[in-house]
């Protein structure tokens, strides 16, 4: 038995497409995803705000104007106070949301990953394509939050319209941080204690319902550490157009420095991971 | 000699060797940490050939595997793929190899045609291209009935077929398939091995990962076996079966208490030399509930046996398969 075999010279590989590109075909796959399940996540988009502005800022607010202590919000009502701190706190955790159950997912139950990185995707193409989706959810949810706002009549300068960046800046501090911790997890028992231990405490205590100044004086220091107040600060400052440049810029530095030192933690953990 | 292997307009001037194989590799390692999955194997793959990867589990197939695919670096040695470097070049390369990796992939949020879809997109292809190339792939794997079913209710052989058509959607020059049929019953397999004999008469190049024999000689124009992450050996099936084994197996079986014992004298009685048995025989194999003997004639070595004395409860005189090959060249006790 003789076989013959097409021989001849190996095929021509094409150029290398862009990295922009490749990030590009990754958030094109998570959008097309989301189509599939965006039905299920649009009560909490526009319940969560809602319920925290009425509750919180309606409800509550008409007990803490009313108290003597009006002078520790600056003069402000208290729902004007809350409702951006609310935008940034509520993004963040829709980020840790989004960076975690999503990515250990596509590492070890859809493995959604490993498809891309038998393509010409680089672990940072998927990584930077997930994350980019991810941002664009921030977004979304930040603009619905952002008219339920207006329609509280919560803005007090045109400023208020940057609050949308802001909370998106807010929230991508802590996904790629998250990601990476996701990507060291076997199991998503580790994410019960992320939500438990790290972002219901920033929730509560990073100045969103109270000023940071109000807590112990041992713990202040610790709430400006972490990135959560400088996002509700900043949101706050927009809101409300009490903007000051050097404060602002601060925040969005060290907002920025976070999503920077988050994402070469998560490139790291990724690889080690993905590609072993 | 090399030559400019990039005659279409456009796409840069690349130099390829006319004479590099489609697959490349000398003194492959791969090591995680201490233990070493690869230990050194030198393999080369010409195009359109079906090439095969046998060995048990832990044999390091799956890891060559992975280095093949530009996705699992190289810890020491020489690859190329597509005569160019994984570690330079992974992105081109991938853009040309097709991937049916060992565990499924798929998205069971999306639906069948969606998978495919999405996957042709991060091959640059339009969504449309995508979806064309898709329905003719459905056709291809017979599940162009399934295109908007969900992923999650298809059977086992479905998915896997589903898998194929998902690796074909860049129209690969290469085919990298990690066990494709494992975990499939008779029949899925069936339609599988004969979907991937149809991309061969194409000319696709196939590389494939198993341990199942019929597979490897099913599919296989030449093979190697894996052990321990080294080369045991390699060929073509029915070369591999001349050079390991005898053209025939003679299995012996007896009362399930006597077998050591008679085993044994059958043993003895192709140990003299003189005996048309010892000329016959090459090797007597003694396992807990038979006797093997190697010969190239069966009928013969059955009938000296009886001339012997030997009162066997049951013959079966059968042609030597691949397995025995594996078998010998990998041994017989669990790797675990």
């Amino acid at each position: 038995m003789t076989t013959t075999l097409p021989t001849g010279p190996v095929p021509a590989l094409a150029p290398a497409p862009s990295g922009l590109a490749l990030v590009g075909r990754a958030v094109d796959f998570w959008r097309v995803q989301f189509r599939r399940t965006w039905r299920g996540t649009w009560a909490s988009t526009v319940l969560t705000p809602l319920g925290f502005l009425a509750a919180m800022g309606l409800g509550l607010g008409s007990i803490v104007d009313s108290g003597a202590q009006a002078s520790t919000l600056g003069g402000v009502d208290y729902l004007d106070f809350i409702a951006p701190g609310l935008l940034a706190a509520s993004v963040m955790q829709q980020a840790a949301f989004e960076s975690s159950y999503p990515v250990l997912g596509a590492i070890k139950w859809a493995r959604q990953y490993h498809a891309q990185l038998a393509t010409p995707l680089r672990v940072r193409d998927a990584l930077a394509g997930h994350l980019l989706w991810v941002a664009v959810r921030l977004a979304i949810s930040a603009a619905v939050f952002l008219v339920i706002m207006g329609l509280f009549g919560t803005f007090h300068s045109w400023w208020a319209l940057l609050c949308l960046p802001a909370a998106v800046l807010t929230g991508m501090a802590f996904a790629p941080g998250i990601f990476g911790f996701a990507a060291r997890l076997e199991t998503d028992s580790g994410f019960a204690l992320l939500f438990r231990f790290a972002i219901m405490p920033m929730f509560l205590f990073s100045g969103t319902f109270f000023p940071v100044s109000q807590l112990p004086d041992w713990l202040e220091p610790l709430a400006y550490a972490v990135p959560l107040w400088h996002g509700v600060d900043l949101c706050r400052d927009l809101a409300l157009g009490t903007v000051s440049w050097g404060s602002s810029l601060g925040h969005i530095a060290y907002l920025l420095l976070w999503v920077a030192g988050g994402f070469a933690v998560a490139l790291r953990t990724f690889s080690r991971r993905l590609v072993s | 000699m090399w030559v400019e292997g990039c005659q279409r307009a456009g796409l840069g001037s690349v130099t390829v060797p006319d004479d590099l194989p489609m697959i490349h590799a000398r003194g492959l390692v791969k090591r995680f940490g201490d233990f070493t999955a690869v230990a050194g194997i030198d393999v080369d793959v010409a195009r359109g050939e079906a090439f095969g990867f046998l060995g048990p589990n832990g044999a390091g197939k799956s890891s060559t595997m992975r280095m093949i695919g530009c996705v699992s670096p190289v810890t020491e040695g020489t690859l190329r793929v597509l005569g160019h470097d994984p570690a330079a070049d992974g992105r081109r390369i991938r853009a040309r190899l097709g991937v049916v990796p060992q565990e499924d992939t798929l998205d069971f949020e999306l639906s069948v045609m969606e998978n495919l879809v999405v996957y042709g997109r991060y091959f640059g292809m339009s969504r449309r291209q995508a979806a064309e190339r898709g329905r003719q792939l459905l056709e291809f794997v017979h599940l162009e009935e399934r295109a908007s079913s969900q992923v999650e209710p298809l059977s086992g052989g479905m998915k896997r077929r589903l898998t194929i058509a998902r690796s074909l959607i860049n129209e690969p020059d290469l085919l990298l398939l990690d066990e494709p049929t494992t975990g499939l019953d008779p029949q899925a397999r069936h339609v599988v091995w004969d979907r991937l004999f149809r991309l061969k008469q194409r000319g696709v190049t196939l590389v494939l990962t198993t341990h199942y024999m019929d597979e490897a000689e099913q599919l296989c124009d030449r093979l190697v076996v894996m052990d321990s992450g080294r080369i045991a050996a390699e060929g073509s099936p029915a070369a591999l079966i001349r050079e390991w084994s005898t053209r025939e197996v003679v299995e012996l079986r007896f009362a399930a208490d006597e077998t050591e014992e008679q085993g044994e004298k059958v043993e003895s009685l192709v140990a003299q030399p003189g005996r048309p048995l010892h000329a016959l025989v090459d090797r007597v194999e003694l396992l807990p509930d038979r006797v093997l003997l190697y010969s190239d004639d069966g009928d013969g070595t059955v009938a000296e046996l009886h001339r012997g004395g030997m009162q066997p409860e049951s013959v079966l005189v059968r042609r030597s398969s691949l397995e025995d090959v594996f078998l010998r060249l990998t041994g017989r006790s669990l790797v675990e």
